[in-house]
């Protein structure tokens, strides 16, 4: 038997070539500004930015405009309880609507309380009387925080009517309480309803697979305009195996997006004080094949872009699409069907869902059990289609090469022959 | 060169410029598919306006006649879909850990028979705020719930009692609040949305078409042939360059104000020039933010990176989600130097609440501003486009 053919020889070399190939991959990467920006830079800065925009966590002290037509003493008293609450802020008691709308037009206030001039007289003589409350729509926050706002004060003011004077009600009406079932509202896991612990650590997630894509493709890109025949794999004896690319190239990836993560998914979020409920391990064992599927997944794409440029232009404004299909925002009941099959292509959709109910909602891995398994079952497939993409290539190229030295033989055969 | 030397020049680099956009397909897909297929997504996404049949369950200790009456009224509920009824509270916690429902509404003990003696038996409801849209759409409706079957329980020991149901109401609810969400009484997410977040699409691809039609010339080598013909003036040959993109562009934002305003009916209380208007000062306020950028950082590659992670914070600094009020005061500097802020503010004042053109003429004002930015940056750009060697 030859020697090359032997087992044992074949995976030492194999396993040297592995390490050749990763330390030029380490080496491409170091030496590539546009790379730098995304594995090192763009993960570096994204979080600290998303998170320094969301980190208020709420609207506090939403502006808003008095039209008191009834000039009361039950007036003045709602709109010092609305003023109270830490979510309004009233900046102005105006005598007519039309001052409350010019103030909304030049964006003093985001909001217009309307006291008709029967309010009092209502309230006085047992009638109930109705507060109007005008929002501008320009978000939904400013809605929810007048709402909610002018709702409690409504209902607090209305107890404490009933028990301090009552001309109209006889005994038997106050038994009537003025709430007779109370409730109680809970939001369980981000208890506060905070904006960045909704959203950042969704982004967080998609973050790795969005660099790792454009990374991967840049690198790619790159590879094919500077090797000979425009392939992703050099000609070199070292890159003759498929599996050998696969894992050096990885290895490299793995090491880099290793640090990543650690700065991404423990770092960034004790910073700012971002939920953080899930077991540690819980978290580890979900991102493995999270990260392996991203990694696959950007190498079979990139088998797919032929230019350093491209990946930008094909990939960046599927970030605003994936972050909606993986349903952290818009619920995934709610997907039509089309989008949410498209969304399983992705290792972001079940990233983030999984990731999501971890971190923030204390969930363990046999919670998120079918999220975890389609992870593992995209690592399997992408890594098939990564060698497959690898493979194509390095035969590709050895057939371009025969076919050059055999046109070049010819050629000289042909001068000689003349 | 005479004004007349220039506007042919501007022609031939224009034709140029078509001829190298129709043979490179990248182009095509950045023109073209990428905005279409968001506009496709977001629209057909959110054709509900909003999401419906949320998945909850109910824990109902009380088993009464009135408390099924309740949960079936509850689960009429648009939003609402009671997937799960349980016996305990921590199976259905689980649940929700699973991601298999938003909320859970908890009925107590011997709730109806404590409801008709007065004696206030306590309904709880559970959202996650992992979820915030769902958890906020829920809460709503549960409240909802629990304020009518107060209202319930309290009208029927009234009217039983001889009093009529204006006099139980004024008992029950002295002060009411009757609210208006103005330009989106239905509260669409779709009309909250998509009106800024396919310009914001629109918006990114115009930073990339700029910088790489720019960055590729001086890529391939052609950046002086593309002077040349544009007599060796910058403003000619951008003009040239950048005026097919202009019109590609304001083509395809048309349509996509035709399709929110027209084939969607989105509120458009200022009538349609102003938008128009507004729209087409974005796409030439984006090219100008995209020279900027090439000019900037005159290699492709970096011109792209900036290009992309500027066009996706814009989506989070213009405020449409979380107010730019609520930010840091430094952010709400920032924010300006964002195309998409103005014309977000000229939306809401215009399209979504019809005010005066006087309110929003200073956010006009901003947009056609930008368009200094290419001189400002212009002479960078020429000294990098002649001397510049690329290195792959």
């Amino acid at each position: 038997m030859k020697r090359e053919y032997r087992l044992r020889y074949i995976i030492k070399e194999g396993f040297f070539d592995t390490f050749y190939i990763w330390r030029q991959e380490m080496k491409n990467i170091f030496s590539d500004k546009g790379v730098l920006i995304f594995f090192f830079l763009v993960p570096f800065v994204y979080p600290l930015l998303y998170s320094f925009i969301y980190n208020n966590e709420m609207m506090r002290n939403s502006k808003m405009v008095v039209v008191d037509q009834s000039d009361s003493f039950l007036s003045r008293e709602f709109i010092r309880k609305v003023d109270g609450t830490s979510d309004v802020q009233v900046v102005a008691v105006v005598g007519s609507m039309e001052e409350g709308k010019r103030m909304m037009d030049e964006k003093k206030a985001y909001g217009i309380l309307y006291f008709p001039t029967d309010f009092s007289k209502k309230l006085n003589t047992g009638q109930q009387a109705t507060v109007g409350l005008y929002t501008d729509m320009s978000a939904l926050l400013f809605y929810k925080a007048f709402l909610l706002a002018t709702t409690e004060v409504s209902l607090d003011m209305g107890k404490e009517l009933q028990s301090r004077f009552h001309p109209a009600s006889t005994e038997q009406l106050q038994q009537i309480t003025v709430n007779p079932i109370p409730y109680e509202s809970i939001s369980l896991f981000n208890s506060q309803t905070g904006f960045a612990s909704f959203l950042v650590p969704a982004i967080l997630v998609l973050v790795i697979q969005q660099t790792l894509l454009l990374g991967i493709g840049m690198l790619g890109g790159t590879a094919r305009e500077r090797n000979r025949f425009h392939s992703l794999v050099p000609m070199n004896k070292h890159f003759s195996g498929t599996l050998r690319v696969m894992f050096g190239r990885s290895l490299a990836y793995i090491l880099i997006y290793t640090l990543v993560c650690i700065w991404v998914f423990a770092i960034v979020p004790r910073l700012f004080s971002l939920p953080q409920v899930g077991q540690p391990w819980s978290v580890l064992l979900f991102l493995l094949p999270y990260l392996f599927a991203c990694i696959f997944f950007s190498i079979t794409i990139s088998g797919f872009l032929t230019t350093r440029e491209s990946p930008m232009i094909v990939l960046v404004f599927t970030s605003v699409i994936l972050l909606f299909i993986s349903g952290v925002s818009w619920p995934k009941e709610s997907i039509p069907v089309f989008w949410r099959a498209l969304g399983y292509f992705f290792p972001s959709t079940p990233g983030i869902q999984g990731f999501i109910r971890i971190n923030t909602s204390g969930a363990t891995l046999s919670e998120v059990a079918s999220e975890y398994r389609l992870l593992w079952i995209q690592t399997g497939i992408y890594f098939i289609t990564a060698a497959m993409v690898y493979r194509f290539q390095i035969i590709r190229s050895r057939k371009m090469l025969i076919r050059q030295y055999n046109y070049m033989k010819n050629k000289r055969r042909l001068s000689t022959s003349v | 060169m005479t004004f007349r030397q220039n506007i042919l020049a501007i022609g031939v680099v224009a034709k140029r410029e078509i001829y190298r956009l129709v043979n490179k397909p990248l182009y095509f897909i950045c023109m073209l598919v990428a905005p279409l297929v968001c506009f496709l997504f977001f629209i057909s996404l959110m054709h509900e306006g909003l999401p419906s049949q949320l998945p909850i369950a109910v824990v109902d200790l009380d088993n009464s006649t009135t408390s099924r009456n309740l949960v079936r009224q509850l689960d009429a509920f648009e939003t609402v879909h009671v997937t799960m009824r349980a016996r305990s509270f921590t199976e259905v916690r689980v649940e929700m850990q699973k991601g298999n429902i938003y909320g859970i509404f908890y009925i107590p003990e011997n709730f109806a028979k404590e409801a008709s003696t007065g004696k206030q038996p306590k309904i709880s409801y559970y959202t996650n705020g992992t979820y915030l849209i769902a958890a906020s759409l829920l809460y709503r409706d549960m409240k909802t719930m629990s304020v009518l079957a107060g209202a319930a329980v309290g009208l029927q020991t009234g009217l039983a009692q001889g009093y009529t149901e204006d006099q139980v109401m004024a008992q029950l609810q002295p002060i009411t609040i009757d609210q208006h969400a103005i330009g989106n009484p239905w509260l669409s997410y779709s009309i909250y949305l998509n009106n800024i977040m396919l310009p914001g699409v629109l918006q990114l691809m115009i930073f990339l078409a700029t910088v790489f039609s720019i960055g590729s010339e001086i890529k391939y080598g052609t950046a002086r042939e593309w002077l040349r013909m544009g007599n060796d003036s910058l403003t000619v040959s951008l003009l040239g360059k950048l005026l097919p993109q202009t019109f590609i562009f304001t083509t395809v934002s048309f349509m996509l104000l035709a399709v929110l305003y027209g084939f969607n009916a989105f509120p458009l209380n200022s009538g349609w020039w102003p938008m128009l208007l507004g729209m087409f000062l974005l796409v030439i306020a984006s090219q100008s933010v995209g020279v900027l950028m090439i000019g900037v950082l005159p290699t492709p590659r970096m011109g792209l990176s900036f290009a992309s992670l500027f066009g996706m914070i814009s989506f989070s600094i213009v405020g449409f989600s979380f107010p730019l009020a609520a930010m840091d005061p430094t952010l709400q500097g920032l924010a300006n130097l964002f195309p998409l802020r103005h014309y977000f503010l000229i939306y809401i004042d215009q399209a979504l609440n019809g005010r005066d053109f006087y309110y929003s003429w200073v956010q006009y004002a901003s947009l056609a501003a930008f368009l200094i930015l290419p001189l400002l940056i212009g002479r960078n750009l020429k000294k990098a486009l002649y001397y510049i060697e690329y290195i792959p």
